[in-house]
């Protein structure tokens, strides 16, 4: 394998994800990563020199609303699908030391 | 003998612009509304919700651009900035990273020193996110979004400030510009405008630049003024400890008056920003542009020019008329309805000023109309009310934007013309006063004072004093 | 002919002559559901109640004349990843284990004005990642034609229910294959429109620029009027693209004579079964037969295909999951400590294993240092086949190849490498990444009784030219269907 994942990076991208792997887990995900980096490397043998990067396939551009209220009033409906509500709030840990 | 040094200054301004609506949904963006009672799938991050842009928000942010003489990308897009964070609902900010809509501006600051350029780095337009309330009782902390989705721009300045005072000149200029083009009220007490100061320290005459810090939560002029003396102080004393300065980002504490720094290990700063997909890129032609263009207002300096030819008012009045949009609206307004301008300006330096004082508002929040001033000066002008009077009625107007003429008809404020019912009036004060009627005949010229008091409240105040003096004189 | 065996269309039609009414069809659709459901587990959530509610309100429409379109009346299924308001919508994931959508997606409420009845919710791969509907964390579908083998992927629970007749059509969803593939497992039609032709509004996102809704259903003629439906412009997504030319059951013409067909031989190279090899051949013979002109063609770039769209799925992915928090809606782990633990325990708890893969691929490419060395390369990369597929189509009509390598694997068998069951959208995979349409019809059978897939791809917003040349081609094929079945 060229890639070689390391335990920090697997850290690291766990940081950024959001995600708590188990030893097992982790040990797999490095190997995963690895070999799929690897197959992606194979695009290195490609040219693009000069090649615009293509986000969206199609010439679709200036899509727009117009500044105009049209929302109601939700909050109940919405409300009803949290894991936790409190005075019509979402409740999370708490985030203020 | 101690060294010199250099304070470098570059400002990240966030404006929340006035649009109605979100910058993705048609959301109403009120202050004010019950928690979470302003949203919808698409500003609450539910799964398979999509946004669109709002088009008053693209044509605000080209605005600010050209007015901050901002070269325009006319091919521009919105990147997702990921974080996680609950005032975030898709934990993913929607902003612009490599296509910012403006970019390489500048405006002209003004300070004691004198007149400098300082520079504009890029504008980009991005979303609010939403709002945490700590709850004491259960300890945790509770999200509302209706602040989540209102649209920003966020002015990014080049480190071109080199003291508080060119700080605080330059966010008068942005405040200034964005409030006279309505894209924002620009208010840094209520978060309408916020500020981030990014600051580093050099010895004077050195190049390269110092490792910056960046402060937050800065929410008025003197907290701004505060913390760049503090973190310029910390600095120093760091680098004069043989320390380093170590780039992060910094919490300001006005009340202590010092700072901290938010730092966190689940915080690793590494946004992996890319183009989001779900929103189409802008392509902004000429004419687009030209239309823009062609709306930019007269703004504050072609302002106070043509004020100084056009209307016999005191330069100091120009300067504060013209300090505000909406008040110098109203100027203008009442003006062209053909009131006297020196009048105009009269209601507007002292009673409006006091008022706006007292009541704590900004010159944002007058009510009145200006159809209403002119009537009321007119009222005055004719004589038909006193000015103690006209006072009072202005309170009322300032307050409710009464229609001063029905005002005045319906709580009977007129002043009484009528001689015959004042002089009988002045015969009874005469005939109750006899104190003060001998001491104005023994040369006490001050008595005469209390009897047009007097006579006045006996009046219910509807009386012009010029008269009563009159009569008094008169019949003394 | 019984209630189950007509098409999409057949059933409109015997319910507008009022042979059958709507809750009849509904009740035989929902008694199929509860015989097989057992053996194939098609469905995430079957909504029986609503659906005897819907027949009834839809039938008095019907009635009364106001509901008179092709589909008015059928029973459908709707693939878990579209929100249906007041319908539990969970992704086969267990982080939606009990999210209930406050809206419907445009393409399920388009349906419903056309007098469609909501059967349920069927099984899919996790968050649509996967071929085989196997990441599902409500359990495996099982393929109709054989329950040893998988239906396929992600949209399998959706051509399952098709291929067991558990509904009469049903919507999926294709960000790699996802619609054609399983259509091709499970031996019924479906078509991957192309890009911005279907809203995406309520399709819970896996890679944005790459999903698209689209039908699984009986046949060519149920395809073009499902795709008449479903195709609208739709303000609320910026990438919906506004277009005239949806009359697509006007191209349900037998006829393809001057027909210009390319068959990239790069899609008959190694690791093509030869079975699949020899039945895709011969359906372009008999389109050749037909008067078509075809003949073979190098495409190019045909194996930088999966990188690219490994890179940019899993990027994208990454980012659209990260809504998933605990916060609003779904799964919140028990027995944190604090936000940042509780989002970890949440994610790690609520995810399965391929998505977790995806959204770790994902998160690295996108981090600092590597964004322009895999995502922007990826996207380079997107420009250049997008390249390759206008130059063919500046020559050929329609391309058509096969679907998949081989037929339906066996459960079990594809997860374990992922590299290797990534291989297997090899030949669907482009046409997400060039935002084509592409559609997926049965074209024969191998020597294990399983359906192959027929793949026809057009060029952009050319769904008509497709339809036409499948609709052709089935016309001669004949009847395709179970054997338990004819």
């Amino acid at each position: 394998m060229a890639n070689i994942i390391s335990d920090e990076t697997i850290e690291y991208v766990g940081i950024l994800a959001k995600l708590e792997l188990s030893g097992e887990e982790k040990e797999q995900a490095k190997k995963d990563m690895g070999s799929m980096l690897d197959y992606i490397d194979k695009l290195g043998e490609l040219d693009t020199e000069g090649v615009e990067p293509m986000s969206h396939v199609f010439p679709v551009k200036n899509v727009f609303r117009e500044d105009i209220v049209t929302n109601e009033d939700v909050r109940d409906e919405i409300l009803k699908n949290a894991p936790g509500e409190k005075n019509g709030m979402f409740t999370v840990p708490r985030t203020f030391e | 003998m101690a060294k010199q040094y250099e304070t470098v200054i570059g400002l990240e301004v966030h404006v929340e612009l006035a649009t109605k609506t979100k910058i993705f949904c048609g959301c109403s963006t009120a202050f004010g509304g019950e928690p979470n009672t302003h949203t919808c799938p698409v500003c609450t991050g539910m799964p398979g919700s999509l946004p669109v842009l709002n088009k008053q928000v693209l044509e605000y942010a080209v605005a600010v651009g050209l007015a901050t003489n901002c070269t325009i990308t006319q091919y521009c897009k919105f990147d997702r900035k990921n974080y996680f964070y609950p005032d975030n609902p898709q934990n993913y900010q929607i902003s612009q990273l490599y296509l910012p809509i403006c970019r390489n501006g500048k405006v002209e600051i003004e300070t004691e020193k004198g007149k400098k350029y300082i520079g504009i780095h890029e504008i980009h337009m991005e979303e609010d996110a939403g709002k945490l309330i700590h709850d004491e009782w259960d300890d945790c902390s509770l999200v509302d979004f209706n602040r989540s989705g209102v649209p920003l721009i966020e002015i990014v300045s080049e480190p071109d400030m080199r003291s508080a005072e060119e700080v605080i000149a330059y966010l008068e200029k942005l405040r200034m510009t964005i409030q006279y083009l309505g894209a924002s009220d620009c208010k840094l007490q209520e978060g309408s405008m916020r500020a981030d100061v990014n600051l580093s320290i050099r010895e004077v005459g050195a190049e390269e630049f110092g490792t910056r810090t960046e402060m937050k939560n800065l929410n008025s002029f003197k907290a701004i003024a505060r913390a760049i003396e503090g973190e310029r102080e910390r600095q120093i004393d760091l680098l004069e400890a043989g320390e380093k300065v170590i780039q992060e980002t910094r919490r300001w504490d006005d009340n202590k008056g010092e700072s901290y720094a938010m730092r966190s290990k689940e915080d690793a700063q590494d946004y992996r920003y890319f183009p989001d997909p779900d929103l189409v890129p802008i392509v902004l032609d000429d004419a687009f542009l030209d239309q823009i263009r062609a709306k930019q207002p007269e703004f504050r300096e072609e302002k106070m020019l043509r004020y100084k030819e056009e209307f016999d008012i005191p330069e100091y009045d120009i300067q504060i008329i013209t300090g505000s949009k909406h008040m110098a609206d109203i100027f203008e307004e009442t003006v062209a309805l053909g009131s006297q301008p020196k009048k105009v300006s009269n209601w507007l330096m002292v009673e409006t000023l006091r008022l706006l004082k007292e009541n704590n508002m900004d010159p944002e929040d007058i009510r009145f109309s200006p159809e209403n001033l002119a009537k009321l000066i007119s009222l005055t002008d004719a004589k038909a009310i006193n000015s103690s009077v006209a006072k009072e009625v202005f309170e009322v107007m300032f307050d409710q934007n009464v229609d001063p003429e029905k005002y005045v008809e319906e709580k009977g404020l007129k002043t009484v013309n009528d001689e015959g019912a004042l002089r009988k009036t002045v015969e009874e004060v005469i005939a109750n006063n006899p104190q003060s009627v001998e001491d104005y005949r023994n040369g006490k010229e001050k008595a005469i004072g209390f009897l047009v008091g007097q006579t006045m409240k006996a009046m219910k105040g509807k009386a012009d004093p010029g008269m009563i003096n009159k009569l008094l004189k008169e019949l003394l | 002919m019984s209630i189950l065996d007509m098409t999409a269309c057949q059933l409109a039609a015997a319910i507008k002559n009022k042979e059958v009414t709507v809750l009849e069809a509904t009740k035989a659709v929902l008694a199929q559901i509860h015989e097989k459901e057992e053996k194939y587990h098609c469905y995430v959530t079957v909504d029986e109640e609503g659906a005897l509610a819907q027949a009834q309100e839809v039938q008095k429409k019907i009635d009364a004349g106001v509901l008179t379109g092709a589909l008015a009346g059928v029973p459908v299924a709707i693939k878990d990843n579209m929100c249906t308001q007041g319908l539990l919508t969970t992704c086969s994931s267990k982080i939606l284990n009990n999210f209930v959508p406050t809206f419907s997606s445009e393409a399920v409420l388009n349906l419903q004005r056309a007098g469609a009845v909501i059967l349920g919710k069927t099984n899919m791969d996790e968050f649509a990642m996967g071929s085989t509907t196997e990441t599902s964390a409500y359990g495996e579908t099982k393929n109709p034609w054989n329950t040893e083998h998988v239906p396929g992927g992600s949209s399998g629970g959706s051509a399952a229910a098709v291929a067991a007749k558990e509904c009469f059509y049903a919507l999926g969803s294709d960000t790699g294959g996802s619609i054609r593939q399983p259509a091709s497992f499970c031996g019924v039609v479906g078509l991957k429109p192309t890009y911005g032709r279907v809203s995406r509004y309520g399709l819970i996102a896996y890679g944005s620029s790459l999903d698209q809704i689209g039908p699984l259903c009986k046949d060519v003629t149920d395809c073009a009027a499902i795709m008449e439906v479903i195709s609208t412009h739709d303000k609320k997504d910026s990438t919906s693209v506004f277009r005239e030319d949806t009359d697509f059951t006007s191209a349900l013409v037998e006829d393809v004579k001057g027909m210009r067909i390319g068959i990239p031989r790069d899609y008959f190279g190694e690791g093509l079964d030869s079975q699949v090899r020899d039945a895709v051949l011969k359906a372009a013979e008999v389109l050749k037969e037909k008067g078509a002109v075809v003949e073979e063609f190098d495409l190019s770039l045909v194996e930088y295909a999966i990188p690219t769209y490994y890179t940019i799925a899993a990027a994208e992915a990454s980012s659209n999951l990260e809504r998933f928090d605990g916060i609003k809606y779904g799964y919140r782990a028990e027995g944190y400590e604090g936000l940042h633990d509780m989002y970890k325990k949440t994610r790690s708890q609520g995810f399965g294993a391929e998505v977790k893969r995806r959204i770790m691929l994902g998160s690295f490419v996108l981090s600092s240092g590597y964004y322009d060395a895999y995502y922007l390369k990826a996207l380079r990369v997107k420009a250049l086949i997008k390249k390759a597929f206008d130059e063919a189509f500046a020559k050929y009509d329609v391309i058509i190849g096969p679907v998949a390598p081989t037929t339906a694997p066996k459960l079990g068998e594809s997860l374990s490498d992922p590299i290797k069951m990534y291989l297997g959208d090899i030949y669907t995979i482009s046409v997400n990444l060039a935002g084509l349409p592409g559609l997926s019809m049965p074209c024969g059978i191998d020597s294990k009784g399983l359906p192959i897939g027929l793949q026809l791809i057009g060029d952009c917003f050319n769904e008509k030219k497709l339809i036409q040349t499948a609709y052709t081609y089935e016309k001669s094929r004949g009847v395709f269907g179970r054997k338990e079945d004819r």
